[in-house]
């Protein structure tokens, strides 16, 4: 699987895919595989404030648990209620339906500073 | 796998259980108080119920079984003898409320048991409350945040320790209300005594080590370390797990540890039970004496006696005095072995190690080659491509042993924790090391043989993912006419 | 020393073969200053005759075995059937780890399964898990669990609780920095519910109680709002009575000793931790789940494992790892050599003889039952004169009765509270009764 060229990303293994205010995020490829089967994604509550940095939930598999950091700062405004009844989704698709949040950014300047997806690849090999 | 529930039944019990009186009624029970729907619990017959828990007892692999090397365990063999005499009416059946003159041989040996194990610990006291290690741990961090709180010392609210430390050690820590911050280890597997000075500051309670480490080496810097955090006027709590490393040679109140906890289901010989009953017992420095959990056993001229009046304590751990039943097998295990007896178990311990290590690091990645203690951490990373430890591990119950520790300490990737117990013989070191090494072959040759692992056991691999998404805890009833 | 196989020679050849000459030079990386400061402890070794020697001398100092008992406080006597003994030295089982190699460990996983399910039945709830050490740090890691799920930093906690309970509570809520907030006891020896705290976590009650009064359920998990309603249960009393599953509790522990344990001076116990299903993720302790083997075959794994210490760490819902496991499988096997109908029949045998002690004894002048309200296994009597000095002329007479202190501390005084169980027979309670009547 490749990494999307329109998607920003993080060096915690996060993807981000920014429309205007929202900003979309989920764990890339890499993360999923590195936890194995996902049996389990705690998610915030919608309404939830972060700033970037701050734990927003969390993605589990049997034998390990992965803290997920907001990228940017912002309000969740939606998340992926999907992952409640079908974590597996993040595994099968991690840059699409396995999406977790998107949030309302609080200052899009921030996005600046998030990785683009030829440089994310190259942390991967170092 | 049946459970008891699907177990058919022929015969029913009679619960060996004397007639009632009358006919079953519960005079004076209100209706609304009375139980409504049946206990779904059957009843059997004796034979039926003790060929399902023999058959089940079959499908167990304990240290009696076999070779049971994992590390930081310490599955060191169960005398018997223990089991019989904790088991003696006299002791099994006293109530925990009998006044004291009734108890006098329970009280006594209790009694010695702190003695021995205060000295063992080279500390000034010690309590038998705590009826595991983990509970242990959380013992020692009340008694850290007490001693605190009573310094007017506000600030300290942070523990250290170093990122080889085991699960409960942070998770103890952030119950008691600290928070936990992690000490890189130095590139030799040991505490880096620049990050540590670093990051002392008055904000840092205690550092809390393993001695020796996860890693099985041994801290050599061990009186720098401790200076070092009491001089930054904290405490050094040491995790007791490893003590069959330096037993009968060391101590830790030597080493500068102000909280000590036992692992008596380690060290001392008491069996595990497969999770339990343990018993963890905390050994503390003089300024902590007066906050131990209520209450101690004191010695008068009248005899020994519980005393509860002891104002300055954190209060209480456990429902009574700790596993006391635990307690007395270890106590049976120190008078056996003696002072020499305890420098056999750590010299041989760790010579078994040694030379396991020494055998299998031709085969496999040992990170840290040097001399260990009573373990020693292989990697899996190497062996063959696409296989991992887990696979390791799985193929070596085809050939008839526990494995060992897996995937931990985290410092190791695809981490092998071996202990092997000095109550193991060469022989059997030498035929465990055979079959690691074959196992290492087949990985290259033919490494399905590993990926459908284990072929020999009573079951298949289990899909713990399943299990984690979707999980049953409880029987799933059919219920009658639903 | 005969728990180690190895011999001189075995030591030669190994100690060459890691090209070293001595077990000393094994123990160089410990600093010398500490070697030097070690001090041996004393200690002969024994030989296994004069270890049993020992023991069976501190043995015959305990003078409790020549007593009638009647005393109760969570811990009684009750009787063990010799299969749950049995079954439990069987060395497999108890010289096993715990299950993280679950294919090689089907025997405790399944054990531990049956006991998770038979735990929740006598409590009526959705799951349970697979033990804590005792009663009461099952109590306590329950009001954490429930301030968790609460937030509100305050749990209320009723008066007629065992003191132990209390004790180790008090003690862990002072270190989690929660506020304990008492509820008083009402006339009729239960847990005044008239004037219930608002804003907090949780309401903690203890059925039957501390007077061995059984705390009427009915309503109480209606009026509490969010808070939680966690309850401490006595588990035989849970085969006659309706359990508090049933009248809507959140969280229910106990403990289980009663349930094939010896008394042991009070430990090794049995902590029972029970709760409603949407509460998985933060509960504590093991918990064991049905799964299936790579060939299709049901078999049994550790499920939820990143609630604990081993994986989540400081975010772990307890650091508690080794539990009460062996007791937990001693349970199960007393409770399935009982089944239904003997759990029920017991419970029924331990409700006649406190009932029958209870009469006798209220035909006495000045001797009353302390509260009108249903009991179970323990009845709390007034008595005239100084209780305490009746409870050792009882003593005196060959009857354990427990101290009247604890009662009086909790408003009710010149009384002592009597435990019966099946174990204790007409002739016994007969004996004891004539025995109060002497001591008048």
């Amino acid at each position: 699987m490749g990494y999307p060229t329109q998607f920003r990303y993080t060096k915690d293994h996060e993807w981000v895919s920014l429309e205007g205010e929202r900003a979309k995020v989920g764990i890339t490829d890499h993360a999923q595989k590195e936890l194995g089967d996902i049996v389990f994604v705690e998610l915030p509550r919608v309404g939830t404030r972060l700033k970037k940095g701050e734990t927003l939930g969390s993605v589990e598999s049997v034998k390990a648990v992965s803290d997920i950091y907001a990228p940017v700062s912002g309000e969740v405004v939606e998340v992926n209620r999907g992952l409640e009844s079908a974590p597996e989704t993040a595994n099968r698709d991690p840059h699409g339906a396995g999406w977790l949040v998107v949030l309302k950014m609080a200052d899009p300047s921030e996005a600046k500073g998030l990785l683009d997806a030829a440089a994310y690849e190259r942390s991967l090999q170092g | 796998m049946r459970t008891i529930f699907e177990v058919e039944r022929s015969g029913s019990s009679d619960a060996g259980l004397v007639p009632l009186p009358r006919s079953a009624g519960a005079d004076g029970l209100p209706p609304s108080l009375a139980r409504k729907r049946a206990l779904r619990i059957p009843s059997l017959s004796e034979p039926e119920l003790v060929r399902h828990y023999t058959w089940l007892s079959t499908l167990n692999f304990g240290v009696d079984s076999g070779f049971y090397p994992l590390g930081s365990c310490t599955m060191k063999y169960n005398p018997k003898v223990n089991e019989d005499l904790a088991r003696l009416p006299a002791f099994a059946g006293a109530h925990p409320e009998a006044d004291a003159d009734l108890v006098q041989g329970t009280l006594a040996f209790l009694f010695e048991m702190t003695r021995l194990l205060r000295e063992m610990a080279g500390m000034a006291e010690v309590t038998l409350q705590p009826a595991a290690g983990a509970h242990g741990e959380l013992t020692g961090m009340f008694l850290v945040k007490r001693y605190f709180e009573e310094q007017g010392e506000t600030k300290r609210t942070r523990i250290l320790l170093p990122d080889s430390a085991h699960g409960t050690n942070p998770s103890s820590a952030a119950i008691a209300g600290f928070s936990v911050s992690q000490l890189p280890s130095g590139r030799d597997g040991m505490v880096d005594l620049a990050a540590l000075r670093g990051a002392l500051d008055e904000t840092v309670a205690a550092i809390m080590l393993t001695v020796p480490n996860t890693l099985g080496l041994f801290e050599e810097r061990i009186l720098e370390v401790t200076q070092a955090v009491h001089k930054a006027g904290a405490l050094s709590y040491f995790d007791g797990a490893n003590l069959n490393a330096y037993v009968g040679r060391a101590r830790p109140g030597d080493m500068g540890a102000d909280v000590f906890h036992f692992n008596l289901h380690k060290t001392l010989s008491t069996p595990h039970g497969g999770g339990g009953p343990g018993a963890g017992p905390v050994a503390v420095s003089e300024p902590l004496v007066e906050f131990l959990p209520a209450p101690r056993i004191v010695k008068e001229s009248s005899g020994l006696r519980l005393d509860w009046n002891l104002p300055r304590s954190i209060g209480s751990v456990h429902s009574f005095y700790g596993n006391v039943g635990v307690a007395l097998k270890a106590y049976a295990y120190l008078l056996a072995l003696g002072d020499a007896g305890l420098r056999e178990v750590s010299g041989n311990a760790v010579l078994n190690a040694n030379y396991l290590q020494e055998r299998l690091k031709r085969t496999f990645r040992l990170p840290y080659d040097r001399l260990c203690k009573h373990e020693f951490v292989l990697s899996g990373e190497g062996i063959a491509e696409g296989v991992t430890t887990l696979d390791i591990a799985k193929r070596l119950i085809d050939y008839g042993v526990h494995p060992p520790t897996v995937y931990f300490p985290l410092i190791v990737h695809e981490a092998l924790m071996i202990e092997p117990t000095e109550s193991e013989s060469k022989g059997t070191l030498d035929r465990f090391a055979g079959a690691m090494e074959t196992i290492a072959a087949e990985a290259k040759r033919s490494p399905e043989l590993l990926h459908d692992a284990p072929q020999k056991a009573p079951v298949r691999r289990l899909d713990q993912t399943r299990a984690a998404r979707q999980p049953v805890l409880t029987h799933p009833f059919k219920e009658r006419g639903a | 020393m005969r728990y180690i196989p190895n011999t001189d020679a075995d030591r030669e050849a190994m100690l060459q073969a890691i090209g070293r000459s001595s077990l000393e030079e094994l123990f160089s990386d410990i600093p010398q200053a500490v070697r030097a400061s070690f001090r041996p402890l004393d200690l002969p070794a024994r030989s296994e005759l004069e270890v049993v020697e020992a023991a069976q001398g501190l043995a015959r100092a305990n003078r409790y075995g020549d007593y009638v008992s009647f005393l109760g406080g969570g811990v009684y006597d009750h009787y063990v059937p010799s299969v749950v003994g049995q079954v439990a030295s069987r060395s497999e089982f108890y010289t096993a780890y715990t299950p993280y190699q679950p294919e090689v460990s089907q025997g405790t996983l399944t054990a531990m399964f049956e006991f998770q399910t038979m735990i929740a039945e006598l409590f009526g709830m959705e799951i349970a898990n697979a033990s804590m050490y005792d009663g009461a740090t099952a109590l306590a890691e329950a009001v954490l669990m429930a301030d968790r799920v609460g937030r509100k930093g305050k749990v209320a906690v009723s008066r007629a609780l065992f003191p132990h309970l209390r004790r180790v509570v008090s003690t862990y809520a002072w270190a989690v920095g929660i506020e304990l907030v008492e509820v008083p006891c009402g006339a009729d020896g239960r847990t005044d519910l008239s004037a219930l705290s608002q804003g907090v976590s949780a309401l903690v009650l203890q059925t039957p109680n501390a007077f061995g009064v059984i705390e009427d359920l009915s309503g109480v998990k209606e009026r509490l709002g969010e808070a939680l309603l966690v309850v401490s249960a006595n588990p035989i009393a849970c085969a006659l009575l309706e359990p508090p599953g049933a009248f809507g509790a959140d969280i229910v522990v106990g403990e289980g000793q009663p349930l094939g344990l010896s008394p042991s001076f009070g430990g090794p116990l049995l902590g029972l931790f029970a709760s409603r299903e949407a509460y998985l993720r933060q509960m504590p302790g093991r918990l064991v789940s049905r799964t299936l083997d790579a060939a299709g075959q049901t078999g049994y794994v550790l499920a939820a494992q990143t609630r604990e210490q081993h994986i989540r760490r400081e975010k772990a819902t307890s650091n508690i790892c080794t539990n009460a496991a062996l007791c937990a499988l001693s349970a199960t096997v007393y409770m399935a050599s009982l089944g239904a109908e003997g759990l029920r029949h017991l419970a029924l045998l331990n409700w006649e003889r406190a009932h029958d002690l209870a009469a006798k004894i209220a035909t006495f002048p000045g001797y009353s039952l302390a509260f009108k309200a249903p009991f179970f296994n323990e009845v709390t009597v007034r008595m005239p004169g100084d209780a305490e000095r009746t409870r050792l002329r009882l003593k005196e007479a060959g009857f354990l009765v427990g101290s009247s202190k604890p009662l009086a501390a909790l408003g009710v005084p010149n009384a002592l509270r009597f435990a019966v169980t099946e174990k204790r027979t007409p002739e016994e309670i007969d004996r004891l009764v004539l025995a109060l009547g002497g001591a008048r």
